[in-house]
């Protein structure tokens, strides 16, 4: 093979020199690069806040910190989590360095505006820690806003708000500009149904952004607005209704979920056929469940409202449309199980955290469904109940999808191997502190304890003991896994073009790739997941890579 | 890899932004819904205090507007550079009016004493509170894209006059267009909703 300079060494523009190269840069997979550094390092805080929480609640009382700084933790622990880890994790990481490449191209569509976004997100970012440092202190309202609360608490919450309108539009322009490069840059010969399930399941993500986004946009300037005029839109003694306002923000939170969910769905399409050897089962179900996904997804908001006094009938068709959405969930599910039947499984660690995403993600989702149907929600309501179950689909799922992605992709990105051994301690180490951790809650919650609450009962205490040190595993687990991904770097076993045996265009380039991503015109295939060539190459005893 | 410049989808990334910007006053629009349900006799009170005339002056200023955006495109594209200037600077002038109108309209209001937690209005009915409440947060949100449309029509005015945008290269002067077209489309939502009301 002809010898390529990869895009480490090219910059783009050209003649960029030192930093200049990475800060001013249109290249997507710099950009990519530069989102996973920011991205990681909010992840590890976020997760640090979120160890410290548990902490204090292992014992009754006063742990190591007070009410106030309580509050606020959970408080920042979400806010981060989902506008700085969840929500941009896979499409600004992976989106924006494979998404391109799958569709046979060379950068995305507005490759300025790219970076343009990233800034944004940085910019945001920024503005979530002055919010930190400046005013009467930490925000300690719940990454919800809730009226009145937001409104009239002295804490620092314009600026928190301000931060998340910004991500917000971040994570809008990435999604236009996805839309627009699918429909535009697609190499010619790729049709819809060539198209790799990731970057269909980025285009269906894409679309829920630019549909809900506006509205969260608009939910936070009129928090804003509301703290700087008092007009009382949300104030009972002013007129307003303060429903109306949980209605306005579910309209974006809930599609918000699915913002988060999708693109991990579509790592795991991608994984499962490659360590099956074996051509994804119900290719079409899962194109066509992830756009009834992005549809019904935006039509079920209110299902987090049952307790807020809205209309019965409003509840009832909530409840309804709630189950709908399980649906095409579980085709996604059925489908990846029936891949993996009869196919020729090889274990490595993508696969192993992709089985454990599945396994997550499913618990999460039927216990997503005692919570859609009102008779059970209204018992479990705001208890530990929820607090569990959205951390099974948004960190068993997504999080775990996002390290499946890491260790899928990372020879890619890196052009280098990784310990294998490390990373199946690290992968089941995080698993069973998962558990740990999470189980118990689902317990606390039926026994009726309350979520965000400083303090509990006697009786909680061995639940709550068991999820901080259910906590610690978890975070060594995750430790373990970081580490050895990075060790990586000083080990620098070069990785070659296809380590995996996959069929789709990414593993079709140099690892890294150049800069222009593709070296000759890039042959697509009928269908993305034929893997008769893989096969026949493994006939011949050629191995894709060393075993490690 | 791409030779040339594909100007469909640098339409279709301006469309589909064009469509947030919808889906934002979306939610403005849905608590109007909700309140306009809840306090219709109010509503229709509220609307007779605004002032019809300046609204509708306001309305034909930006009807106008908009065609003389959508006329300088066409210069440009005919390659008549002066015209499309005079145009686009007419354009310009029309926000400029728009705002002026606007600014009058409000200091009116305020004079006596309707504005965001006033006297009058905390005191008064609830329902009046929440009409002017939207009011001014609907008509201030969009007066805000009336600003941000100026600047960008101004920004493809410099461009037209440094021979940045020619007839066979003019995407930053169409968006720029289309975004005037979509504050003036708001518009024609915001009018009959706040000075119409029944």
């Amino acid at each position: 093979m002809i010898k390529t300079e990869s895009f480490y060494d090219t910059p783009a523009p050209a003649g960029l020199t030192g930093i200049k190269a990475w800060l001013l840069t249109h290249d997507h997979k710099r950009l990519a690069l530069m989102y996973m550094w920011a991205i990681l390092f909010w992840f590890v805080i976020a997760m640090m806040f979120g160890l410290l929480l548990r902490t204090e609640l292992m014992s009754q009382g006063r742990t190591i910190m007070g009410p106030e700084v309580y509050n606020s933790l959970f408080t920042l622990h979400g806010v981060i989590m989902i506008f700085l880890f969840v929500i941009p994790a896979i499409p600004a990481i992976f989106g924006n360095f494979f998404l391109p490449i799958q569709l046979g191209t060379d950068d995305v569509f507005f490759p300025r505006l790219n970076l343009f976004s990233w800034y944004l997100f940085m910019f945001g970012g920024v503005f979530a820690l002055i919010s930190l440092f400046t005013g009467e202190g930490f925000p300690d309202t719940g990454w919800t806003f809730y009226v009145p609360f937001s409104v009239e608490a002295n804490s620092n919450v314009s600026v928190t708000v301000m931060a998340a309108f910004i991500l917000g539009m971040s994570s809008m322009l990435t999604g236009l500009n996805f839309i627009t490069t699918f429909h535009r840059m697609r190499d010619k010969n790729m049709g819809l149904m060539q198209i790799p399930l990731f970057t269909w399941s980025l285009y269906a993500t894409a679309w829920v952004q630019i549909l809900a986004t506006p509205v969260i946009s608009i939910t936070l300037v009129l928090v804003v607005v509301e703290r700087l005029f008092s007009i009382g839109l949300f104030e009972p003694d002013k007129g307003g209704d303060p429903i109306l306002y949980q209605h306005l923000f579910w309209m974006y939170s809930h599609p918000a979920v699915y913002i988060m969910i999708l693109p991990g769905m579509g790592v795991i399409s991608e994984i499962i056929p490659v360590f099956s050897r074996k051509s994804i089962f119900g290719y079409k179900a899962i194109v066509w469940s992830s756009m009834g996904i992005a549809v019904a997804g935006s039509l079920v908001w209110a299902h987090h409202m049952y307790t807020s006094g809205m209309s019965d009938v409003s509840v009832f068709v909530f409840s309804l449309l709630t189950f709908l959405v399980a649906i095409p969930s579980a085709v996604k599910v059925f489908s990846w199980i029936a891949t993996m039947h009869k196919g020729s499984i090889e274990m490595t660690p993508p696969l192993l955290l992709a089985l454990i995403f599945i396994y997550l993600f499913s618990v999460g989702g039927l216990t997503g469904l005692v919570l859609g149907a009102v008779g059970t929600d209204i018992h479990v309501h705001d208890t530990h109940f929820v607090v569990s179950h959205f951390h099974f689909v948004m960190f068993g799922g997504t999080g775990f999808a996002f390290f499946a992605a890491l260790h899928f992709w990372w020879p890619k990105m890196f052009g280098i191997m990784y310990e294998f051994k490390n990373a199946y301690i690290g992968a089941v180490l995080t698993a069973i502190g998962f558990l740990f951790h999470y189980v118990p809650m689902f317990i606390l919650g039926l026994q009726g304890m309350p979520r965000r609450y400083y303090d509990y009962l006697p009786k909680y205490e061995t639940g709550n003991f068991l999820a901080g040190f259910g906590g610690y595993l978890l975070c060594l687990g995750i430790l373990i896994m970081f580490v050895n991904l990075f060790m990586s770097f000083k080990r620098r076993i070069p990785a070659p073009s296809d380590p995996w045996g996959a069929t789709t265009l990414e593993w079709t380039v140099p690892s890294p790739p150049p800069v222009h991503n593709f070296v000759k015109k890039p042959q697509i295939k009928e269908f993305p997941y034929d893997f008769s060539e893989v096969g026949k190459r493994e006939k011949n005893g050629e191995k894709a890579r060393k075993i490690l | 890899m791409s030779t040339g410049i594909d100007k469909t989808g640098i339409k279709i990334g301006m469309w589909l932004f064009l469509y947030s910007e919808i889906i934002l006053f979306g939610g403005l629009f849905v608590l109007y819904a909700a309140y306009f349900y809840k306090y219709p006799e109010f509503f229709s009170e509220g609307g007779k205090e605004l002032n019809r005339v300046i609204g509708a002056v306001n309305t034909v200023v930006l009807l106008v507007s908009s065609f003389t955006v959508a006329a300088s495109i066409t210069a440009v594209q005919r390659k008549a550079k002066k015209q499309a200037i005079g145009l686009l600077i007419f354009s310009i002038f029309c926000g400029v009016v728009f705002l002026v109108n606007k600014y009058f309209e409000w200091g009116a209001k305020f004079h006596h004493d309707i504005y965001p937690n006033s006297e009058t209005l905390v005191s008064g009915e609830v329902g009046l509170n929440i009409f002017f409440g939207l009011y001014y947060v609907i008509t201030g949100l969009h007066g805000l894209h009336v600003i941000i449309g100026m600047i960008l029509l101004s920004i493809s005015l410099v461009l037209v006059m440094a021979g940045k945008v020619t007839e066979s290269k003019y995407s930053m002067l169409e968006n720029a267009g289309l975004y005037w077209h979509l504050v003036d489309l708001i518009w024609i939502f915001v009018f009959p909703l706040f000075y119409l009301v029944l």
